[in-house]
């Protein structure tokens, strides 16, 4: 990548259940995509998109393919900020145990293991969205 | 009339679920689907509105939708009743007539 390639701040807000309809999967495989052009990504989870990082989704019953294993390999892509909201898991009477566990990898303390996910309130994503270059809602 | 009613959105998402309840004569039958088995799990928002609609309703919730979403069919509320595809089947033609809340 050349010096001065742009890099700009892109958020993808997640609000939907994953299986109900597209909006998860596809939001999935553009963070992919951007991610593989060297930006600055970050993904939120809230309303109902925190059903998306469920743990133990078994889809053999309706059929569908279940993209959920996916969502590990964000570390890989260096996607290291997931933000979730708080107050969407306490509505729903969930909490961060009922999330699979996402990390990346520190390369500056010898490859070590660290969480991915970061527990937000409104008010903090609220401030977080706003320091966006791009923001887009899936 | 005894009248079937499916639902297939999160109640979180619209008034599908509040609405279909609203609307629903007594005996009738609700049976979740897709996106809407978000509605019968315990401690959510919604827990006090189907807990206190079971007294009217028979409520049903779809196996294979709960399980996709890694929702445990322990933290079901008490009175729903999980059924899979062939009991869908069977509760259609049980009623005399189905209802799609879309």
């Amino acid at each position: 990548m050349s010096e001065d390639a742009i890099i700009k701040k892109f958020m993808y807000v997640n609000r939907k259940s994953p299986y109900g309809t597209i909006y998860a999967l596809e939001s999935l495989e553009v963070v992919l995509i951007t991610a593989a052009f060297d930006q600055d990504v970050s993904l939120t989870f809230t309303d109902d998109g925190v059903y998306q990082l469920m743990k133990d989704q078994k889809t053999d019953g309706i059929g569908m393919k279940n993209f959920s294993s996916t969502y590990a390999a964000l570390g890989d892509y260096e996607i290291k900020k997931i933000f979730v909201d708080k107050e969407s898991l306490d509505e729903r009477g969930l909490s961060l145990s009922d999330l699979q566990e996402l990390v990346w990898e520190d390369e500056d303390e010898d490859y070590a293991e660290k969480s991915s996910i970061n527990l937000v309130s409104r008010s903090d994503l609220s401030k977080i969205m706003n320091e966006q270059d791009i923001v887009m809602s899936f | 009339m005894n009248m079937l009613h499916t639902v297939n959105k999160s109640p979180f998402e619209n008034s599908s679920v509040s609405s279909c309840i609203s609307m629903c004569a007594k005996n009738n039958s609700i049976l979740f689907i897709e996106d809407a088995v978000i509605s019968v799990m315990k401690a959510t928002k919604f827990t006090g509105m189907i807990e206190s609609s079971l007294k009217d309703f028979k409520m049903y919730a779809l196996r294979p939708d709960l399980e996709a979403r890694g929702l445990s069919l322990d933290n079901v509320i008490e009175g729903v009743k999980i059924v899979g595809y062939e009991e869908f089947v069977d509760l259609t033609t049980e009623h005399d007539s189905v209802q799609s809340w879309l």
